[in-house]
């Protein structure tokens, strides 16, 4: 095919791909390779789409480039799970340590608009206290932003996402209702909500990024439940197809399969541009500030393999922290049969959700907290659970697999722990552009496994008092990921400081999940787009003062 | 044991709302892999693949179109589309399988006087289960980790096979590809009439009526 955008970019010749009409093209602006653009972006997702967006939207010249294909999901996108492996980040990673991470599908995208082209849509302000974690918690580490001021941005996002929720969220200081309505609870989310009231808990109907009702060229959603596979109708309101399109018509060039290996610095220490792979060759892109956006593997892994005599330790890397604290989210479940029918192959993935232990300090053995939510995995994902994890195999499997429609499960995004010993270091192995591959090592900590303990147990009572039989323990899954080069206040211990900026480089910005010191107890994406929101701010106020 | 969606056969819905040219495209290609088919095993290993996927997930014999299991794995490999990630125990994916094939029939030759496609059903879940637990010797696999080997890669790769495959989800009433029509019916015990109907005792003939409207 000669518009496989796995192997030729689309986004060339003034154009990019109109993500929202079958076979359509948007103009988008081009820069010269020489031409020093104020902003070079590595990575179009969660954090450097947002960004991308936000920048050329306050008049700054902005390329951002991602190695992932450029996808208009009308076109492009079937319903298979096996098929659309192709949006997930599969590359060779090696994982170790105590508790290897799976990687891939579970948390990794590879495409312009980064992971949330395959997220589960689910939309969650973090609970204020976690923005100062250390001093009103007792645990991790403070974050050097106030929760009031990231309040405002996360409404932000949640009106640029016309995220669908609840009018009123049962958790955490008030907040404006989500601008459209929640959509309808399934079935295996009403198992959620059957054990939360049996056991005088609150419960809501999960905030989501897909449209309840129509907006724009987005129809709403028709609870197909393929959104980790890809949204083939774009009712999910993915960075693809909300923050890009705005990036494109403010000005903005998009690069897709344009694979960043190298940031270059010149004498004077300050980065010059990013050196790239893209279309059989490697070229240079000038930039007078460069952000580092390709989440807490990449980044780490390319600020890395960016290390000169002048930084031997990779760039921003003064306080040997880029690759370590590197966190991930426990994302323990149980499961269990019911007579009834689930069939929660329906609809959104994750239609009901708790944070009582978010929002609960007592009768917890352990730091941190946990959401749990309802769950509707797709049958490959399925039956991984159940070989892989549960260790059936032969007709014991065959037969449990029929039982598919009758399975539901609960399922928490966990707080973990930022360890240094957890962290992205390279091996030996160089991928097929010749760079050195990263190595990933994860081991939970004694609380760690505190709280997984504590969230099995009280699951298991939710889901037995929702009539549930034949529960068992899923002990073995993460999800998400964060932290590598997290953001604070001091340059002996953070990477940059609370605008994303690192405190080594000046003109050297990350602007990611990986900032984060601390991950908290939900989804990170709302969080990264509003800290992109608010770099752009920030950003936008330091020109105004000269101060980039 | 009985269908449990008695006449349920998700390709019924090939030419409904439900399924779109792009999936039409994708699942036709997989409907036309050759079972036979192997461009990266070798005709030696192939009847050790084939004979471990028959007992990983046994298919019946009576059914019209089987998912060519096998092959599908020999196609990961032939391809080489890895996971994006690999377990610092084990070798690459390729290098992996090719060195558990040899070891299982070395265990089998050892164990049995017979290579594993040769010893019969029952001595080849035996195998298997040592294998699950680790417990094989260890000359035949040198130093790959037998216990990571089957859970990370034998599993993984031939179970995730079986289950993309439509005669798969047609055994356990998966509603397929939903795009564009999607579904309407969220609430327990509801079903669109483009769902799979389950049988329950008294009702398998209802059942099948059901799933022969199925479109």
């Amino acid at each position: 095919m000669s518009d496989n955008p796995e192997h030729t970019p689309r986004a060339l010749d003034g154009r990019a791909p109109d993500v929202l009409r079958p076979g359509g093209w948007v103009p988008m602006r081009q820069y010269d390779e020489d031409d020093a653009v104020d902003f070079a972006i590595v990575g179009t997702g969660a954090g450097g789409g947002t960004l991308a967006c936000k920048l050329a939207e306050y008049g700054f010249s902005v390329v951002a480039l991602d190695a992932g294909p450029y996808w208009r999901p009308l076109d492009d996108f079937a319903s298979d799970e096996h098929h659309q492996a192709k949006l997930y980040w599969t590359d060779e990673r090696i994982v170790d340590g105590d508790n290897p991470l799976q990687l891939g599908a579970n948390n990794s995208g590879k495409s312009v608009g980064g992971s949330t082209v395959h997220f589960a849509m689910v939309s969650l302000r973090f609970r204020p206290e976690w923005f100062k974690a250390r001093s009103k918690l007792g645990y991790g580490v403070d974050w050097p932003l106030d929760w009031r001021e990231m309040w405002r941005y996360y409404a932000e996002v949640e009106n640029a996402l016309k995220i669908s929720g609840p009018v009123n969220y049962p958790w955490g200081p008030k907040r404006p209702r989500y601008p459209y309505r929640a959509h309808e609870v399934n079935a295996a989310g009403l198992v959620l909500a059957e054990g939360a009231e049996a056991l005088g808990i609150a419960w809501s109907p999960t905030p989501l990024a897909t449209v309840s009702a129509p907006r724009g060229r987005s129809p709403p959603c028709v609870y197909r439940g393929m959104c980790v596979i890809g949204c083939s109708t774009n009712a999910k309101q993915s960075v693809l197809i909300t923050w890009l399109p705005r990036a494109l018509k403010a000005g903005a060039e998009i690069r897709d399969l344009a694979m960043v290996g190298r940031v270059e610095h010149d004498k004077s220490g300050r980065v010059t541009g990013v050196r790239y792979h893209r279309r059989g060759r490697w070229r240079f892109q000038r930039a007078k500030n460069v952000v580092v956006a390709g989440y807490s593997i990449e980044t780490p892994r390319l600020l890395l393999n960016s290390a000169s005599s002048r930084y031997p330790d990779g760039l921003a890397n003064s306080s040997g922290l880029v690759g370590k604290n590197l966190m991930v989210q426990a994302n323990q479940a149980v499961w269990g049969i019911m007579e009834r029918e689930i069939r929660a192959y329906k609809g959104p993935p994750s239609l009901a959700i708790t944070e009582h232990w978010n929002y609960t300090d007592t009768g917890k053995d352990f730091f941190g907290g946990y959401a749990y939510m309802s769950q509707g995995p797709l049958p490959l994902v399925w039956s991984g659970v159940e070989s892989s994890e549960r260790g059936l195999w032969g007709q014991p499997l065959i037969d449990e697999m029929e039982r598919y429609n009758h399975q539901v499960g609960l399922k928490i995004v966990g707080e973990l722990m930022p360890q240094e010993r957890n962290r992205v270091t390279l091996a030996d192995e160089r991928d097929q552009y010749g760079l050195p591959i990263s190595r990933v090592t994860y081991s939970y900590c004694d609380n760690d496994k505190r709280l997984i303990a504590h969230s099995l147990a009280f699951m298991r009572q939710a889901l037995e008092a929702a009539g549930a039989t034949e529960i068992w323990d899923e002990t073995d899954d993460t999800c998400h990921l964060n932290g590598t080069a997290r953001m604070g206040d001091d340059p002996k211990t953070s990477v940059v400081n609370a605008d994303c900026r690192s405190w080594d480089i000046p003109n050297l910005w990350i602007c990611d999940g990986s900032v984060f010191p601390t991950v908290g107890g939900v989804n990170p994406s709302l969080t990264i787009q509003a800290i992109a929101c608010r770099t752009a701010d920030r950003i936008k106020a330091l020109a105004a003062r000269n101060e980039l | 044991m009985p269908d449990r969606y008695p006449g349920y056969d998700v390709l019924q819905k090939r030419n409904s709302p439900s399924w779109n040219d792009q999936t039409r495209a994708v699942i036709d290609r997989r409907m036309a892999i050759d079972p036979d088919h192997h461009g990266f095993f070798t005709d030696a290993e192939w009847p050790t693949l084939r004979a471990i996927c028959e007992r990983i997930v046994p298919q019946p014999p009576d059914r019209a179109q089987r998912a060519p299991v096998a092959a599908m794995v020999d196609e990961k490999m032939h391809k080489n589309s890895g996971d994006g990630y690999r377990d610092a125990r084990l070798p690459p994916m390729r290098e992996a399988w090719q060195r558990a094939l040899a070891a299982i029939d070395a265990e089998a030759t050892s164990r049995y006087g017979r290579r594993f496609h040769e010893i019969g059903a029952l001595l080849q879940d035996d195998l298997l289960k040592a294998i699950q637990n680790g417990e094989v010797d260890e000359k035949a696999w040198d130093d790959l980790p037998a216990k990571v080997f089957f859970k990370m890669r034998l599993l993984h790769d031939i179970v995730s096979s079986y289950y993309a495959h439509p005669a798969a989800w047609s055994e356990i009433g998966f509603g397929g590809p939903a795009s564009p029509r999607g579904y309407v019916r969220m609430y327990f015990d509801r079903r669109d009439p483009w769902e799979a109907a389950e049988a329950r005792s008294g009702n398998e003939g209802r059942a099948r009526a059901e799933n022969a409207r199925v479109g």
